[in-house]
């Protein structure tokens, strides 16, 4: 008997505390709600809606689609962008793709080397090393001197476009390097073998069975690359090509203000481009999960390489790396140099640019540090709980959280900025009294948003690796909801958290294009628009060049630390959320 | 293609051996097999039976040694030279292609032009009854309906033989039986020479014409399935075709007769034909002794053993009793029926044996 109602409290008890555990979720999930709401979803329907406005009455209108298409300014901007992105992945295809298939064809001693090649460019924002590009292979630059002493003749490497194009590819070809990779290594050795036996073999082999099944991997990496060449703000602006999209959006709000509906425009297009990459790269991906490993299987068939063919594959690797590399070198040599100009090297060397830039931009590295920081972490809190709400909770709408934290994804900077400053510049925050959109808050934000996707496929798959009967396990000895929270799921997901946290810091404290909208002041300014800042006049290069390398040394410390938690935690992770990178 | 199906041919496999870097895999390979017969390679994992039947489809690595297939040798041959069709473990289906087009590959490989193409592919995919499947992809298929992909995939190019390798590995287990009865039907109909690789001493037995068990890349013994079961040449293929009794001791010339000592001191009479004498193994199946309650009472010819149960298990339609005899645990099988008393564990038991069903091992 009185085992029986301390068992019938004990249900009681159960109940309510189940109750409890809906509530609990369900508010944290209106709160996470709630953010993304105010700082992605209407930022950006605002400036979806300005675009379609009448600046003067107000009223819903295409007028500002027409005045855009027809202004030949415009049309060559867009022209150009879509050209830009476009001859992006053809290089950087380019480059990959020899990378891709030595590595999954070969039994090839560089394989290392490769795989160094895929993580080094992007440890360096683009735009950090595009003036030093330009002193390397510009009309007057290093190699390009050389040529002309040797052979007489120079090449236009960083011509206009061209520039942008050749920074954009070797920046970026790390991404369909990866795609494309694991997408041939997910190919089992049956497939290949099946078709011999039914007498397919050599180059009919490889177009019949190989490349369809590596097609997918190749597309979502060449998506990628079109997605983010078509939004860079940072590269063209900082190479002097203005002619673009985003550096029209940039050039019009700044210049002619807030209310110019052009900015708006062109931000539409961004994201309609943007959403238009990601969904190829969906359809690309969709209903072909073409992993075919089996177990003991795995991978191509690789073949040894001749001592010929050898030499041919390294001497490919090693000009790839030389080019690769160069921004890099570029930088290093800015960085030190004296007078760098109509020479192929500088007159002397000296450190004086880095006692120029401590002394002057402190501020703008704990500021970095300080927005980076506190972005990633809120990124990681939301990542975690979102990931937790979607995989551990049957509550109503979890999809949507975790579709629209995501959604950030195909949202540019640029775009992400203009919506901030037009939806907050009237919101005057209490105490501080001056509106939200030039508070240094806000830069905080902005980066949060940006780097969320990247941090919630971190948490997720930390969160997937997690058996269910662990934390059961822990509920039957007795542990809440909470407890087996705190206990057992966040311990065990520590290894993707901080990884996440750190690919975050990483990459918000090179983000540029958000954060050149948001700076309102000098003295809030992160790295990055410093380095913009001092990239802008000849004698600001040297001290910029040493705030470049001091960014280099922040992202290449915090991925090789990413990846040795990583690998010592033994978290499995996606390739992309390792190589998310800043722009 | 050209060859009828009628004129199944040979396969016949010379010193064969082959290693994955150092690691030897197969080590001197000699094997006849015989045109239309359905052979089966047997072993635990790590035997070498599937790198066997690999390098006889001309993949992994190069192997000493010859192969020939039919009079022609075909060691030196490429994998797509060979037309010699393999129905892969894993299916290894492609899954960018549909259930036509994965099987109409091999006939475009083979250049059979197009409306020939549509004839033979339907053909094939209504003998394994897909024909209403047949723009399906893989994914969208059930395992079994995945395997019969990969078989209709194989024989529409009518290859010289069949190599299958664990193919109902993936199959859960009354579909295996099913499947295993296909197989067997299709093999018949074509009269295809077909090897067939497996761990599964029960689906190689059921299947074979002949079988050959492998163990550490060498074969053990070649036989029908009934000859290994009842006449295992070594202890492994005793071990690996069905539960036995093993026990070690010498043969002893005495008297008339030869008899078997074990070191424990136990010892029986084996009969008066010609035993090479010296260290040996007895072998003799679980159902090959009778169990009684109590001692034993001596019955003319029969070997008389005394001991005491340990253990018992039930496996439906018999009952299994581990007995202690000596030093030795005996297995013995006793045939179960309903309303019958069984023996309980503890109990003193006498156990029976015909001699002539020991047989001695000299490995």
């Amino acid at each position: 008997m009185l085992l029986s109602i301390s068992k019938n409290s004990q249900i009681i008890k159960d109940m309510r505390s189940l109750s409890r555990h809906q509530i609990g979720p369900a508010s944290v999930a209106l709160l996470l709600g709630a953010f993304l709401f105010v700082f992605l979803i209407i930022p950006v329907a605002k400036v979806i809606f300005v675009a379609f406005q009448d600046p003067n009455t107000g009223a819903l209108t295409l007028i500002n689609f027409s005045d855009f298409f027809l202004a030949s300014l415009f049309q060559e901007s867009f022209v150009n962008s879509l050209y830009v992105a476009v001859m992006s992945v053809v290089f950087a295809s380019v480059i990959a793709l020899p990378l891709a298939y030595f590595t999954t064809r070969f039994n090839f001693s560089g394989t290392l080397l490769i795989q160094t090649l895929g993580v080094i460019p992007l440890i360096m924002p683009p735009f950090v090393g595009a003036v030093a590009m330009l002193l390397l292979f510009g009309e007057n630059g290093s190699i390009n001197l050389l040529f002309d002493e040797w052979f007489g003749f120079t090449i236009p490497f960083m011509e206009g476009l061209n520039g942008v194009i050749m920074v954009e590819s070797i920046h970026y070809f790390p991404f369909i390097l990866i795609n494309l990779s694991a997408a041939l290594n997910n190919i089992d050795r049956s497939m290949e073998e099946s078709a011999q036996n039914l007498g397919a073999n050599g180059i009919r082999l490889f177009r019949r069975i190989v490349f369809p099944l590596a097609m997918p991997g190749y597309v979502a990496g060449a998506s990628l690359v079109f997605l983010k060449v078509f939004d860079d703000l940072g590269t063209p602006l900082l190479l002097n090509v203005n002619k673009m999209l985003a550096p029209q959006a940039y050039l019009r709000i700044t210049s002619i203000g807030i209310s110019d509906p052009m900015g708006y425009v062109i931000s539409v297009i961004l994201v309609v481009f943007s959403l238009l990459s990601l969904w190829t790269s969906f359809l690309a991906l969709r209903g072909k999960d073409y992993s075919t490993v089996q177990k003991g299987g795995g991978g191509l068939m690789k073949r040894d390489l001749n001592p010929f063919e050898k030499a041919g594959c390294y001497a490919v690797v090693i000009l790839i790396l030389l080019m690769v590399l160069s921004p890099h070198f570029g930088l290093a040599i800015l960085s030190f140099g004296t007078v760098w100009s109509y020479s192929v090297l500088p007159d002397a060397y000296t450190f004086q640019h880095y006692l120029q830039m401590f002394s002057s931009s402190t501020q703008l590295i704990s500021n970095t540090l300080l927005y980076a920081g506190l972005a990633a972490t809120i990124d990681v809190l939301l990542g975690t709980v979102i990931a937790y709400l979607v995989w551990r909770t049957n509550l109503f709408g979890r999809k949507w959280l975790d579709f629209v934290a995501m959604g950030a994804v195909a949202i540019p900077g640029v775009v992400l900025g203009i919506g901030y400053l037009r939806t907050f510049h009237e919101f005057n925050v209490p105490i501080i009294d001056k509106p939200l959109a030039s508070w240094w808050v806000i830069i905080v934000v902005a980066l949060a948003i940006r780097r969320l996707p990247y941090a919630l496929r971190a948490c997720v798959a930390a969160m997937q690796q997690i058996s269910i009967a662990l934390e059961e396990a822990a509920e039957n000895l007795g542990a809440n909801k909470r407890r087996t929270v705190f206990r057992i799921v966040v311990p065990l997901m520590s290894g993707g958290i901080v990884a996440g946290f750190i690919t975050s810091f990483a990459t918000a404290s090179v983000e540029l294009s958000a954060t050149l909208m948001l700076v309102s002041t000098e003295s809030d300014a992160p790295l990055a628009y410093g380095i913009y800042e001092f990239m802008q006049s000849a004698s600001g290069r040297g001290p910029g060049a040493a705030l470049g390398i001091v960014a280099v040394v922040i992202v290449g410390a915090a991925t090789y630390a990413s990846h040795r938690f990583i690998k010592s935690k033994n978290v499995e992770f996606t390739t992309e959320v390792t190589v998310a990178t800043g722009e | 293609m050209e060859n009828n199906m009628n004129d199944a041919v040979n396969i016949t496999i010379n010193n064969l051996s082959l290693a994955f870097g150092k690691t030897g895999v197969l080590k001197g390979v000699n094997l006849e097999i015989e045109p239309g017969e359905l052979f089966s390679f047997l072993g635990p994992s790590g035997s070498g039976k599937s790198t066997l039947l690999r390098a006889i489809a001309g993949f992994g690595p190069r192997p000493q040694g010859s192969i020939f297939i039919g009079k022609e040798e075909v060691t030196q041959q490429p994998p797509w030279k060979r037309n010699v069709g393999m129905v892969f473990q894993s299916y290894a289906l492609w899954p960018h292609m549909t259930v036509r087009k994965n099987v109409a590959f091999g006939l475009e490989e083979h250049h059979v032009s197009a409306g020939k193409i549509q004839e033979l592919v339907d053909e094939v995919l209504e003998m394994v009854d897909l024909l209403s499947l047949a723009d399906r992809r893989p994914s969208q298929l059930s395992g079994g309906q995945q395997q019969r992909v990969a078989l209709a995939r194989t024989i529409v190019v009518k290859p010289r033989v069949l190599l299958l390798d664990e193919p109902l590995s993936n199959l859960d287990a009354n579909l295996r039986v099913q499947m295993r009865r296909d197989i067997l039907e299709l093999q018949r109909k074509l009269q295809i020479t077909t090897i067939f690789v497996t761990h599964d001493q029960e689906e190689a037995n059921t299947i074979s014409d002949r079988i050959a068990v492998l163990n550490h890349g060498i074969i053990q013994q070649v036989g029908s399935p009934l000859k290994l079961y009842d006449e295992p040449s070594n202890r492994f293929v005793a071990n690996f075709l069905g539960s036995v009794n093993l026990i070690d001791g010498t043969v002893q010339h005495e008297n008339n007769g030869y008899l078997f000592k074990v070191p424990d001191g136990t010892s029986f009479p084996l009969g008066n034909n010609e035993i090479k004498q010296g260290d040996c193994t007895a072998m003799f199946r679980p159902q090959n002794l009778q169990i009684t309650r109590g001692k034993d009472e001596s019955t003319g010819a029969k070997i008389q053993l005394s001991g005491r149960v340990e253990h018992r298990e039930f496996l439906g339609s018999r009952i299994r009793y581990s007995v202690i005899v000596g030093e030795q645990i005996l297995l013995v099988d006793d045939i179960h029926e309903a309303n019958c008393t069984t023996i309980e564990v503890g109990e003193t038991v006498s156990l029976q044996l015909e001699s002539d069903l020991v047989r001695i091992l000299h490995d």
